[in-house]
């Protein structure tokens, strides 16, 4: 306040009036107004808490409550003889799986009519309780020859439509008679879990298996793409940790401050800010059509996620370098250390939990996301399973959680979303675990001055 | 040095990625296109691979479109084998295939898809529709009371009295999509004849084909929506839209009768055997397009494109007949051209 603003005539004390005698206590109009703003402005901040924790909590239940059905699957449970004639006549088939389905169907029915059930059934029902599992059969007989002509009990899963009737999807109101499931089906149903041969288990399948073709809900799993995802990271974190920290530290402690190296801030700012999807389109012409690295591999992932993770990487670091005070550096080159030896010996280590922080929150990025996966071809039907070895594991096509997750939500059965479902779990699973590490690096190895 | 030794044995990892990465030839075939194919590729992909001692190709999706546009982007292992179309491959598409030095291309027909509209299960009657109501409601322009209007119709029931009075909400495939030209053809036209606009449109001073192309734009006020994305994005609109009517895949549509509603067309139920005879007249055949040049050198290409056509699982009683393609009834003379290893003149 200025002294013009204080005429003589209106000051209380000039005009020798007594001052209003008033209680500190007592709380003057001003007061509580600005005591009621304050009480309004935490009440608005509750409540942009109370919004966020509601839609937290509707999210969190929809994921849990849509996602658990992936996690349990419903298996027909039965011993199954497969006899060396069988075997060879369905080797000589073109679609040895189908053929492989037919005799298990086959037996079952057999095996039914034994124990005299007393739902009327036929062949054509049993195909479409059973899902696809020509292919489980298959592959057993072919690694265990010698299982031939002995009972073998196989756990083979049941079809879409019935795996929903046992998790409540479907039900008999809603299912409407098609060639995938007919009303009368779900007697024989009821009759078969009362027998104990169709049962709801965990379904380990989900966790480990690959993913399936789009008429066997059943048989897939986010396995693969989770160790697609995985040899995706390990590229991230061997290319972008080293790399991001070379250049902050360069910027940071050696480089000049010119014009160029303002000019290379700026860009690095600017590339934290760019959408993931133009990383793709870079992937696909300078990765998979310049330099000819293959299509669909972890590799073009892990390197298009590269360039996405760096620029966050290099600003967490230098953050993390800026933070740790000069008095270090002073002590370290005032005993006659080098600068290169007072920033690795004295700098670095000090910065190193802000650094890993960083990195971890960037890898936890990287994991989820979708968009450049999609133009270097790892979004659609990879279903290739484990890879051979840790080199392959780079190279051969694999799909990744997040790109997983969006093809089975496109998906027109049902059985897929919940799929969808059930692999957004798994990848939270994922990113929660990277992000609590995160924290406690930080609270247990951050010093503070 | 630490930090001198931790850069050397990255720039050593990186080198010897990069380079087992070039040396490695592509084992497993790889295939990208229509999403409307994308289903059946991948229930014949995983049959192809646990019948077959090949790796289970690699399907993606992204439109006709786009995958004939990446078919044709050259001849090599960093370019796909094959591209699936739900329409046939446009005179440009080889042009552009043949100016990147793709000049071989093997046609293979997988069979046939049925497009049918569908509304929620618990939403109005939209039971009976002919191209006539469908062009109607969302052509840009239509005949009422003899003369060419900008479509002035908010409601079913104001041209149909048949219909449900309920406001007109379309949600129809974009145009990047194979099925959005299927329908232009098939439904948008047709309806634009048997309303007798397109010869409103030719006696209004119009050539035949700018008639015929004014035929099938689609209103933009709203009341129609592209979807870009896949049936599911479709069917969320609507599950969230009682009058909404959209279009889906015969397959889509079976996979969903809990949640879906199908409308005749021209008096006929969408079904494998209406498709088949040709009384349904929305349907359309699917492709596959090869590569020629790469059979013999990405392993397993020729072998892929026999299995698929084979018999038992492009049947009418193989398992993509089971998730609702319909069979081509010429499945013999597909085959014999895979064979031969025939190309397109």
């Amino acid at each position: 306040m200025t002294d013009t603003t204080l005429s003589p005539e209106t000051s209380p004390a000039a005009a020798g009036e007594p001052v209003k005698s008033k209680s500190l206590y007592a709380l003057d109009d001003l007061t509580r107004k600005r005591n009621a703003s304050e009480k309004r402005f935490k009440l608005y901040g509750l409540g942009a808490v109370l919004i966020g924790v509601f839609f937290l909590v509707v999210l969190a239940t929809a994921i849990i409550s849509q996602g658990i059905p992936a996690f349990t699957r419903t298996i027909v449970e039965v011993e199954f003889t497969l006899t060396q004639e069988q075997y060879d006549a369905a080797e000589k088939e073109l679609f040895k799986t189908k053929a492989y389905e037919q005799f298990f169907i086959g037996a079952l029915q057999g095996q039914l009519e034994e124990s005299g059930m007393s739902v009327p059934f036929d062949a054509a029902a049993i195909e479409r309780i059973v899902g696809k599992t020509g292919g489980t059969i298959r592959e057993y007989f072919k690694a265990n020859p010698g299982a031939l002509g002995a009972p073998a009990a196989f756990e083979l899963a049941a079809s879409s439509r019935v795996d929903g009737y046992s998790n409540g999807r479907v039900t008999r109101e809603t299912l409407t008679d098609s060639r995938f499931l007919e009303k009368s089906d779900l007697d024989i149903v009821d009759a078969l879990v009362e027998a104990g041969i169709i049962k709801t288990v965990f379904n380990w399948n989900f966790i480990t298996g690959a993913d399936s073709g789009v008429d066997n809900p059943g048989g897939a799993g986010i396995g693969a793409s989770v160790i697609g995802s995985f040899f995706m990271m390990l590229v991230v974190l061997f290319l972008s940790l080293p790399i991001g920290v070379a250049a902050s530290i360069y910027l940071e402690e050696f480089a000049p401050q010119n014009r160029f190296t303002d000019m290379i801030e700026v860009n690095i700012s600017n590339l934290a800010a760019v959408p993931s999807i133009v990383f793709g389109i870079l992937g696909l012409a300078v990765f998979i059509q310049f330099m000819h690295l293959p299509q669909s591999a972890p590799l073009v992932g892990g390197l298009v996620l590269t360039l996405m993770t760096l620029p966050t990487i290099i600003i967490s670091t230098r953050a993390s370098l800026k933070a740790v005070p000069p008095s270090i550096r002073d002590a370290a080159l005032g005993v006659g250390a080098s600068k290169m030896q007072s920033i690795f010996h004295h700098v670095l280590p000090l910065a190193m939990p802000g650094i890993l922080t960083g990195t971890i929150i960037g890898l936890a990025q990287a994991l989820g996301e979708t968009a450049p996966l999609l133009l270097i071809g790892m979004v659609g039907f990879v279903a290739r399973g484990y890879p051979d070895g840790f080199i392959t594991g780079f190279i051969e096509p694999n799909s990744a959680m997040p790109a997983q997750i969006y093809t089975w939500a496109a998906r027109a059965d049902y059985a897929f979303y919940e799929k969808a479902w059930g692999g957004i779990i798994v990848l939270l699973v994922f990113l929660l675990t990277m992000n609590i590490l995160a924290v406690i690096l930080r609270r247990r190895f951050e010093r503070r001055w | 040095m630490k930090f001198t030794t931790l850069v050397s044995a990255t720039a050593v990892a990186v080198a010897s990625t990069a380079f087992v990465g070039a040396a490695q030839a592509r084992d497993q075939v790889q295939v990208a296109g229509s999403s409307t194919v994308l289903p059946y590729a991948s229930i014949v992909a995983e049959a192809f691979g646990e019948n077959t001692d090949f790796p289970i190709p690699v399907v993606e999706s992204g439109g006709s479109s786009a995958g004939l546009k990446r078919f044709c982007e050259g001849v090599g292992e960093n370019t796909i084998d094959v591209a699936n179309a739900s329409r046939k491959i446009r005179e440009k598409e080889i042009k552009a295939c043949a100016e990147a030095g793709v000049k071989d291309i093997i046609e293979v027909r997988i069979g046939y898809d049925g497009i049918v509209f569908a509304s929620q299960k618990d939403g109005p009657a939209f039971t009976a529709f002919q191209p006539a109501d469908i062009f109607n409601a969302l052509g840009a322009k239509v005949l009422k009371d003899g003369e060419l209007v900008d479509n002035p119709y908010n409601n079913w029931a104001e041209f149909n009295a048949d219909l449900p009075d309920v406001g007109i909400a379309a949600f129809i495939p974009g145009t990047k999509h194979g099925t959005r030209e299927v329908f232009e053809e098939k439904v948008l036209a047709v309806g634009c004849e048997a309303t007798g606009a397109l010869q409103a449109m030719i006696d209004s001073g119009m050539s035949e084909d700018d008639a015929e192309d004014a035929c099938i734009d689609v209103r933009t006020d709203g009341k129609s929506t592209d979807i870009d994305g896949d049936y599911t994005e479709t069917l969320a609109r609507i599950d969230s839209n009682p009058n909404g009517i959209g279009v889906f895949g015969l397959a889509f549509y079976e996979n969903n009768t809990d949640k879906l509603k199908v409308a005749t067309m021209g008096d006929v139920a969408p079904n494998t055997e209406s498709i088949a005879s040709g009384e349904y007249p929305v349907s359309r055949p699917l492709f596959f397009y090869v590569k020629k040049a790469h059979i013999g050198v990405i392993p397993g290409l020729k072998e892929y494109a026999q299995f698929f056509t084979a018999d038992e699982i492009a049947g009418p009683s193989g398992p993509l007949a089971q998730y609702g393609l319909v069979a081509d009834p010429e499945l013999a003379a597909t085959q014999a051209s895979i064979a031969a290893e025939e190309t397109m003149k």
